[in-house]
């Protein structure tokens, strides 16, 4: 059985220097829409109707996307013929709008934080993409960051899906057995504003429709560095993003 | 329920003398049917009586699989028994009933695999199955839901979210063990830290092994058929690749093809390889992913990080070559979105080889972990007869010697142009299903392989012709089993009907007898051979 040891050994460390230096390894992130100048009106306003989800908000001749509701089907980017600009980037967390500024995370959260992940009625992508940053190329352990097995002892309630109505009395239930100070982060479209499952007679539509949400993570699913990066905001170890992309927030 | 002996010298059917042999023994009560043809053979069920006989004799003498049940409100009930025919495709077998029926035949007791389908439908649409020993509390719950709420019928609005919903305050699980001592011992449907999915399992017990396993799911129902009607099909798409997003090109081929062959679109050559090649690649990151899931369950951290190293970069390599993670937003009916250079495909068989290499080592090393294999052999057996009962799906049938590969059954998407084995065992332990998971894996390999080199130039897709209404079936050997999507496109192109037919459906009804009568430390490990998705199941 030593081998496993001197296996685990041999591969050397395989962890991203991600949040000290940045991470570019290819595919570790679709990137994002970003907004786009087109030659005339009617390419943005094309642009925008050829959106599935209506993310995509045409102002002039400029085509804003909405993170919240976008659902990374890249239908803006591949086979049109103009095309919306997209990134490689990954740190698009930001605070939700219902909270102000002011409303600053914890100091307690800065040197370790424990998150209680709920899965709230997702597709298994978000999940996946959380559990991701357990293994070594992520590896959340060696930031303080950890899962936690027990809402008693979590900081975070992170919590994917749109909120099934099956499981908004667990969801409930496990807000209110964590100890305060507690913060909620929704990670993914559908945990945000509910995606392609929306509102209905069983889909609250989004975490915020059942509890206080402090942090939003977009993406469909969010990859593992943005879900970082967020839980990193929620340590105060790093800044929102200022991301333009969000509608309501540029003239 | 008990299940019918099998006939002890079946005789093998096609479909020729399958429908020789239904005339002969039911007469006019089953005759086939031509006006719901749809590229499959359909027989109407005349008389609701003759179903239980007609389907004992499907399943357990005519040795067809049970692909499930369809029930549409039309202007008449119409439930829509599949079964797929050995070595000839697939035959519906539909029973038309007028619309104040609410007492249906139960099937249950002949096709053990339809006790599920029979729960689902009496919840949804409120159809009693006369016989079934246990309907209700099943998709919606008891201590949530008010009984009857009927939402897949046509007049139930999904955006009426007002309704007072009257949950059953008294609610109490129903247990079945009653010996003095026995307890049940609850696990989720939040547990490991959030890290698993949304299941409720009750652990009945009178002390140290499992004597009943009852899984409660559906926390993650999402409604997604009901939701899909009146929906236009590029919409309907996003909702097919974004329900079980761990599986997400398989299921979204699944609904390709389904509206392909409704609307008689052929897809162009070129797209076919590629799919192929998409849907092999998935099948790779899933079962390396349910690897690292056995690993993790049994404690072996350095090959757990190994296995899901390997996860990892093919998840990076399906982002880098194919634009998404989870390979979302590259099927449309018709073909591709996008077309792939040949400078990709060389970097994507590179990457592909990596995970090749990568995981024979690993494989290798796991044969010389004499505690890891403790763990897993004689660990969760599903013997050949409980597997082909309960109709299982996928490699964990496949691990039981089923011979269950659609791509192999009924092939689709060019499969049977390709050179590839299903592999098989016969013990239907937690051993067997890991060495499914390795096999089925250097196939896909292979199966990439030969998708990708001397593929051909030419378009990546085609127009679909508009020619609704239209009905179809579309299948794929989905990376947990076999996925079913029935798909009816109404007089204005939008979707009137949506079914899915999961194979984590069909799987997690079968759990119960692999976890039964193992010990609780044994239950982990059971559940991660099993390697299934709630979120596929629900819905």
């Amino acid at each position: 059985m030593s081998f496993w040891f001197w296996y685990g050994l041999r591969k050397g460390i395989q962890t991203t220097r991600y949040p000290w230096a940045p991470e570019n390894a290819p595919g570790i992130t679709p990137g994002r829409p970003l907004a786009t100048e087109f030659a005339s009106d009617e390419e943005a306003s094309r642009a925008a109707a050829n959106c599935p989800v209506g993310a995509i908000h045409a102002n002039g001749r400029r085509a804003v996307v909405d993170l919240r509701t976008c659902v990374w089907c890249e239908r803006c980017h591949f086979g049109v013929a103009n095309p919306l600009q997209w990134d490689t980037s990954y740190e698009w967390a930001r605070t939700a709008a219902e909270r102000s500024a002011s409303a600053a995370m914890p100091a307690a959260f800065r040197k370790s934080l424990h998150v209680m992940l709920v899965d709230a009625g997702d597709c298994g992508a978000c999940l996946h993409e959380v559990k991701r940053l357990n293994n070594p190329l992520y590896n959340m352990h060696r930031l303080g960051i950890f899962l936690t097995a027990t809402p008693r002892a979590a900081d975070i309630l992170l919590v994917v899906g749109p909120v099934s109505e099956n499981m908004r009395g667990p969801l409930l239930k496990t807000y209110e057995a964590m100890p305060e100070p507690k913060r909620v982060i929704a990670a993914g479209t559908c945990a945000i504003t509910g995606g392609v499952f929306g509102r209905s007679f069983m889909s609250a539509g989004g975490v915020g429709a059942v509890l206080p949400v402090d942090l939003e993570i977009p993406g469909d699913p969010p990859p593992p560095l943005s879900i970082l990066h967020g839980l990193l905001i929620a340590a105060g170890r790093r800044t929102p993003s200022a991301a333009p992309e969000f509608v309501g927030e540029e003239g | 329920m008990t299940s019918p002996p099998m006939a002890s010298n079946p005789q093998r059917y096609d479909m020729q003398t399958l429908t020789a042999a239904i005339e002969q023994r039911f007469g006019p009560a089953v005759a086939p049917s031509v006006t719901d043809s749809n590229g499959d053979v359909c027989f109407a069920v005349r008389q609701p009586d003759v179903l239980a006989a007609l389907s004992h004799f499907l399943f357990w003498e005519a040795r067809c699989a049970f692909g499930g049940l369809i029930v549409e409100e039309r202007d008449q009930w119409n439930l829509r028994y599949v079964f797929r025919i050995p070595r000839s495709g697939w035959a519906h077998f539909i029973l038309r009933l007028p619309l104040e029926t609410r007492s249906v035949p139960s099937i249950s007791a002949q096709v053990h695999a339809a006790d599920w389908y029979e729960r689902e439908a009496e919840d949804l649409f409120g159809l009693d199955f006369e016989g079934h020993p246990r309907l209700g509390d099943f998709v919606l719950h008891d201590q949530v839901w008010q009984e009857a709420l009927t939402p897949m019928r046509k007049q139930f609005d999904a955006q009426a979210v007002d309704f007072k919903k009257r949950p059953r305050k008294d609610w109490r699980p129903a247990l079945v063990v009653q010996d003095p001592g026995s307890f049940a011992m609850p696990v989720g449907p939040v547990y490991e830290g959030g890290a698993a999915e949304s299941v409720h399992f009750l652990l009945e017990t009178v002390g140290e092994d499992v004597i009943r396993a009852l899984p409660r799911l559906f926390y993650n129902y999402r409604a997604v058929e009901k939701i899909a009607e009146g929906r236009p099909v590029s919409d309907v798409l996003l909702l097919a690749e974004r329900f079980s997003a761990t599986s997400a090109f398989a299921h979204s081929l699944a609904f390709c093809q389904a509206v392909e062959r409704a609307l008689h679109a052929d897809v162009p050559p070129r797209a076919s390889r590629l799919r192929v090649a998409l849907a092999e690649l998935e099948r790779l990151r899933r079962h390396a992913g349910t690897i690292a899931g056995i690993c993790h369950s049994t404690a072996l951290s350095v090959s757990e990080a190994h296995a899901s190293i390997i996860e990892e970069q093919l998840l990076r390599a399906s982002c880098q070559f194919a634009g998404h993670r989870y390979l979302f937003g590259l099927n449309r009916p018709g073909g591709l979105r996008r077309d792939f250079d040949a400078q990709t495909c060389a970097d994507l068989l590179d990457a592909v080889d990596n995970a090749a290499a990568e995981l024979r080592k690993l494989e290798e090393r796991l044969r010389y972990s004499s505690s890891f294999l403790d763990r897993l052999e004689d660990v969760g057996v599903v013997s050949r007869d409980s597997a082909r009962e309960l109709d299982l799906a996928g490699p964990v049938g496949r691990a039981s010697g089923l011979r269950n590969d659609l791509r192999q059954t009924c092939p689709y998407s060019g499969y049977e142009n390709y050179k590839f084995d299903a592999p098989r065992e016969q013990e239907g332990d937690g051993y067997a299903r890991l060495r499914i998971l390795f096999a089925e894996a250097q196939e896909s390999i292979k199966l990439i392989h030969q998708a990708l080199t001397s593929m051909g130039s030419g378009e990546v897709s085609a127009e679909i012709p508009e020619t609704w209404p239209a009905a179809a079936l579309g299948w794929v050997e989905a990376p947990i089993g076999a996925a079913l999507h029935w798909v009816r496109l109404d007089r204005g192109g939008l979707v009137e009907r949506y079914r899915i037919l999961s194979p984590s459906f069909r799987n997690w009804h079968a759990l119960h007898v692999a976890v039964e009568d193992f010990a609780f430390q044994d239950f982990p490990i059971i559940l991660a051979t099993f390697g299934l998705s709630a979120a596929e199941c629900d819905r």
